[in-house]
């Protein structure tokens, strides 16, 4: 079966970027060449006129949480794919805090196994640093390795113990393993709810400072740097973090970075009156912040936007706000989202394509290029249609955006992974 | 008689300077009811009041009850332990089923911010709040703020001094947004691990940190319970040196104005934060303030049944 993507603007980032036609032929990709130039002579090809949209490597979203194993009610595997299909995700990475936990062989390859009976969507299961996360001993990171997962992360539970941590690091570079690090100083959180500030004293909520997060963050840069461990920072959410890790990079240290569309799109005023799809952990922070984080973002100190898609059911969101569980899913509004940064000049189109593909994979080792030969892993997606979010349509099986009823230009209209469409919006 | 429209009552924030001063005016008159050798009037004969209490508290609930009761209103006790909030049910569903019992007004008390608004969004019933969390205890502050304006007159241009853990204090949000708005200036006192972040832009009242400068020009000072478990956040090293620090004792009275009014929430922890001969004292209202308290609530559950 071949396919035919017509008169998209092909980006390509440090390779290409240009009007181009692309050939998929058995999976991969067979040819790129100037619009008109392949023929489509077989009766057996699909043409795809994408003549307005853009075309780049497969996305991929490296902060994702399916729920299955243990809470399939919020999400599973198979809706969890759909969604990041839907939103222009050929792949994902998946935090092992589920029920169990990610934290052996066995659950890593069950989540495979899932995922393959799924729309096709490649899941690359990020194991425990911790058994069972509960920060007293190291899982088997070479067995979890060997089983297919792709990094090491205690994401929602942050490794308390500084002695730990530095282990973990020195280990995982024998083995040649990303750690991912949820930067949280419990203590310092003092089980807030929200930002610490104006908002939080106005509301009477708990704050957090923003000093609980950027304090882990200087702590896991200096271990990174005593252990040469690669160290990626999930969720970046402050102003000082983002200086601690331009500060970082400029030293030469191994670290890499992440941030939310909710944290460069939103500040602790989403929270209102006590709305909880506004509740995450790290919380939304302030102006300043969002702020930073773009300017994170435009200089290259955050190299990936990931969304932390953090599915929760009406049990766990319709309740007090401190009552109420910490997240919001992100998968089906991230690009939009992303292209906002396009439009207000915080990124150009090749940049976003980097946040959101190349330099997830060049973090993870994987592959993220269009050119002949490869799998063809392709997201096509329209950069002008404008969209109302209706959280009801979502493929996720959880509704728990800030976003609903936004109105977002761009959006995802064709998703490819290795050669089969997951996600069609053109036909 | 003005109209009041408002379906709840559920912060300061939310209640224009008329609805305040109506409240005000409504709990004056209602006072007289309580002075009567029979206490009670048939304005809310026939309608159901669910004092709904998810937090104990026997003073307000019972400030409540009684407020009920001389309105001839029918009035319901559930406590956290008696509904089935603990057995796994949401608030919204302990909610809806109050609220087939087909209740008129719910009172609600509970200990997480923002808990009445949940209520409000999805009940026909009228939801006054008790007290949420650290949020907001909006009786309680027009309770105050009649208290004042019985002794005083007047609110506007007073200075009214909030003194102790302003933090944890939904009391303290409360009249710190209620007097300002009715023309006081309001200053909170603590020691800074006790005030909040962005306590002085977001409510726009002045914070010191010093006692003496709280008690020195008030015209009323407001002390606060400290709760004895803040030591083990950290909040202060001793309930001695809070105490010498910012307890309201003689000592500390003989910087204040010669008419100065003394108020307390309660309950009080006599020898912390107020010693027994300020609390006892000259200057001491605290009990108006149970008497206005009383008033208010009728006053308050009068008009959000459309003062009818
Ligand atoms: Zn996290
Ligand atoms: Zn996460």
């Amino acid at each position: 079966m071949q396919i035919l993507i017509k008169g998209a603007r092909v980006i390509d980032p440090g390779k290409m970027d240009a009007l181009m036609d692309i050939r998929v032929d058995n999976g991969v990709i067979a040819d790129i060449q100037p619009p008109g130039v392949i023929l489509p002579l077989d009766s057996a090809v699909i043409v795809y006129d994408a003549a307005g949209c853009i075309a780049t490597p497969g996305l991929i979203d490296m902060h994702v949480h399916f729920r299955e194993p243990g809470q399939e009610y919020k999400e599973t595997i198979a809706t969890g794919c759909s969604a990041a299909a839907a939103g222009g995700f050929a792949a994902v990475c998946t935090m092992p805090n589920t029920c169990p936990v990610n934290d052996n062989a066995q659950v890593t390859r069950f989540i495979l196994s899932r995922a393959a009976e799924a729309c096709g969507v490649r899941v690359y299961p990020v194991g425990a640093v911790s058994k069972s996360l509960e920060g007293k001993s190291l899982s088997e990171f070479a067995e979890l390795k060997a089983a297919g997962a792709i990094a090491v992360t205690d994401d929602g539970m942050p490794v308390r113990s500084s002695l730990m941590m530095r282990r973990a690091m020195e280990y995982a570079t024998g083995i040649g393993l990303l750690i991912i690090s949820h930067c949280e100083d419990l203590e310092l959180a003092s089980g807030g709810c929200m930002n610490e500030g104006e908002t939080a004293t106005r509301l009477g909520l708990s704050g957090i400072p923003n000093i609980a997060e950027t304090l882990m963050v200087l702590r896991d840069i200096a271990l990174s740097e005593l252990t040469g461990a690669r160290l990626h920072i999930a969720h970046v959410s402050t102003f000082e973090s983002v200086r601690a890790i331009r500060e970082a990079k400029r030293n030469g240290i191994p670290v890499t970075a992440e941030t939310a569309p909710h944290y460069f799109t939103l500040t602790e005023e989403a929270v209102g009156a006590y709305n909880t799809h506004a509740k995450m952990n790290p919380p939304l922070r302030t102006q300043k912040d969002v702020n930073a984080v773009c300017e994170g973002l435009a200089d290259g100190t955050i190299d990936v936007i990931a969304t932390d898609h953090a599915p929760h059911s009406p049990v766990e969101k319709a309740v007090e706000f401190d009552h109420a569980a910490n997240g919001v899913i992100g998968l089906e509004t991230s690009l939009a989202l992303g292209l906002r940064l396009v439009a207000s000049g915080v990124l150009s189109m090749t940049g976003l394509v980097e946040k959101m593909s190349s330099n997830p994979a060049r973090i993870l080792g994987l592959t993220s290029t269009l050119s002949v030969g490869v799998p063809a892993d392709i997201t096509v997606f329209s950069p002008e249609r404008a969209w109302t979010v209706d959280a009801r349509q979502f493929r996720s099986m959880s509704r728990n955006t800030p976003f609903d009823d936004w109105v977002l230009k761009g959006k995802a209209m064709l998703t490819m992974v290795g050669g089969k469409v997951v996600f069609d919006e053109m036909t | 008689m003005q109209a009041f429209t408002k379906k709840d009552i559920l912060d300061m924030t939310s209640l224009s300077v008329e609805e305040m001063s109506l409240i005000l005016d409504t709990a004056e008159r209602m006072k007289e009811i309580s002075e009567r050798p029979v206490k009670k009037v048939p304005t809310l004969r026939g309608k159901t009041v669910i004092l709904f209490f998810y937090e104990p508290s026997t003073r307000t609930r019972t400030s409540f009850d009684i407020a009920a009761k001389r309105l001839s209103a029918d009035s319901i006790s559930l406590s956290g332990s008696t509904s089935s909030m603990v057995k796994g049910e949401t608030l919204l569903d302990t909610a809806r089923n109050l609220e087939a019992m087909k209740p008129d007004i719910i009172v609600l008390r509970h200990s997480s911010s923002g808990a009445p608004y949940i209520l409000a969004k999805s009940l026909k019933a009228s939801i006054v709040n008790a007290g949420d969390g650290m949020h907001a205890h909006p009786s309680q502050s027009l309770l105050d703020m009649l208290t004042v304006r019985e002794h005083r007159g007047k609110l506007k241009g007073l200075r009214i001094s909030i003194i102790g853990d302003i933090t944890h204090s939904r009391v303290a949000r409360s009249n710190c947004v209620g007097f300002s708005k009715m023309g006081a200036h309001v200053t909170v006192c603590a020691p800074p691990t006790l005030i909040p972040k962005g306590m002085a832009s977001s409510y726009g009242v002045h914070v010191t940190h010093q006692m003496k400068e709280a008690v020195a020009d008030a015209d009323v000072i407001m002390m606060l319970r400290i709760q004895k478990e803040r030591q083990s956040g950290f909040f202060f090293p001793s309930e001695r040196e809070y105490s010498r620090l910012y307890g309201l004792n003689r000592e500390m009275m003989a910087y204040a104005k010669s008419d100065v009014l003394i108020m307390h929430p309660g309950p009080i922890n006599r020898g912390l934060e107020i010693s027994p001969e300020v609390a006892d004292g000259p200057h001491s209202i605290i009990l108006d303030q149970v008497t206005s308290g009383i008033a208010v609530r009728m006053a308050i559950l009068y008009l959000v049944t459309g003062g009818a």
